[in-house]
């Protein structure tokens, strides 16, 4: 029983295709946004990544929106990173919610597994 | 070095990782760490934090073409995504245990092999019936071809599932995409059409990468200042890349040049990681 593509995988492909568009074409705005706005700010001063600087304080989403909110390159592009990196995570939900449509369980539980296991993740980076 | 140079640096260089990345189908990392951490002297914590981030923008803007088109198996995406996310976690939480020198062995290593898997001559067998198991997970679906869609069957899932967690394991580790781990696992073990491994490999790489980047988000490993050149640069590169393999009809010589450029790469980190520089 190979799988037909159906009217509803169909709507899937698109939603998915739609879905990692958008996210990658407006994530790369704002970090290219805030890439403007740290060179402008920082361009002349002296980097060096050769060690380990520490965890910076806009890993968090409220450090973040702090630094927004100041107007700091650096959180800025680290909002469009965040962006960036939840378009696929995104993706895994969309594909969720079109398998729940279909009524196809065994597919929607192994998609809630793969979002478990990046949940997992998040708080496993969390724990130190 | 001053903020700016460095960016322009960075920019350029991940722009010519990305234009290679996408011609050869191996991705921006494989050059961009290299360039980061033997050229720059950058910590390579912070060079796979980075280049996590840019294969996460390749993958997912090629991947939205493919998907539409409907070259991509969902179904055998997603059911592989379990086994990658539990590798690239696994590899995530190692990478930050595990001494940077042993990283860029291993990442030598990963190189070496890549530029070798490229060249082995792959034959193409598509059988229309499924293995029992892909069956029941109905892995096995149609392509569309010029000549109309053809019908294909999966085998060895298990061992291709295995495989996977490697892969991830791998890309959580070094911060690449390790495309060429999932497209083995998924044409030479399971026997998928090329066509459709290469696209769900690509489809596949940026869920991944996710799991890992969430990590070395949180453990500040990936820095702004150095992501935004290596994203902007790779994004624009693979862009360009994609519009030159349109238009190129010999790919005789993409191939020697990618296996020269990752031969030299390979030794060095082999090199630089053996004798403790890195």
């Amino acid at each position: 029983m190979a799988a037909q593509p159906n009217f509803k995988d169909k709507d899937m492909q698109v939603a998915i295709g739609w879905v990692l568009r958008v996210g990658v074409i407006v994530s790369i705005a704002v970090v290219f946004f805030g890439g403007v706005v740290y060179l402008y700010r920082h361009g002349h001063s002296l980097t060096n990544y050769s060690t380990f600087n520490g965890v910076p304080d806009f890993v968090n989403p409220s450090g973040i929106i702090n630094g927004i909110l100041a107007f700091r390159g650096r959180a800025i592009i680290q909002a469009g990173i965040l962006l960036l990196v939840a378009t696929p995570v995104l993706r895994v939900c969309c594909s969720a919610i079109g398998f729940i449509a279909e009524k196809d369980w065994l597919y929607t539980a192994i998609t809630i597994a793969v979002l478990l296991i990046i949940f997992i993740s998040m708080l496993t980076g969390h724990a130190g | 070095m001053s903020v700016i140079v460095l960016t322009l640096i960075i920019l350029i260089g991940a722009y010519f990782a990305g234009l290679l990345g996408s011609l050869t189908g191996l991705g921006g990392g494989f050059i961009i760490i290299p360039l980061l951490t033997l050229g720059l002297h950058v910590n390579i914590h912070y060079a796979i934090g980075a280049s996590l981030v840019s294969v996460i923008a390749t993958s997912s803007g090629s991947a939205a073409a493919y998907v539409k088109e409907g070259i991509t198996n969902i179904r055998i995406g997603m059911f592989l995504e379990i086994a990658t996310t539990i590798g690239a976690l696994a590899g995530a939480m190692l990478a930050l245990h595990v001494q940077t020198h042993v990283i860029a062995v291993i990442f030598g290593l990963i190189l070496a092999f890549s530029a070798v898997m490229s060249f082995i001559k792959k034959v193409e067998v598509i059988n229309a019936e499924g293995s029992a198991a892909a069956t029941a997970l109905r892995l096995n679906s149609t392509f569309p071809t010029p000549n109309g869609p053809v019908k294909y069957g999966v085998c060895n899932v298990g061992g291709g599932f295995f495989m996977m967690v490697f892969a991830g394991l791998i890309s959580g580790l070094l911060g690449i995409g390790s495309g060429a781990l999932k497209v083995l696992a998924m044409d030479t073990i399971m026997r998928i059409p090329f066509k459709v491994s290469t696209t769900t490999s690509n489809f596949m790489i940026g869920v991944t990468a996710a799991a890992s980047a969430v990590v070395y988000l949180q453990r500040g490993y990936i820095d702004p200042g150095l992501s935004m050149p290596v994203v902007v640069g790779v994004l624009l590169g693979a862009l360009s890349g994609s519009k030159i393999l349109v238009h190129t009809t010999s790919s005789g010589w993409l191939r020697w040049l990618f296996t020269i450029v990752v031969g030299i790469l390979a030794f060095q980190m082999i090199y630089n990681g053996l004798t403790g520089k890195i």
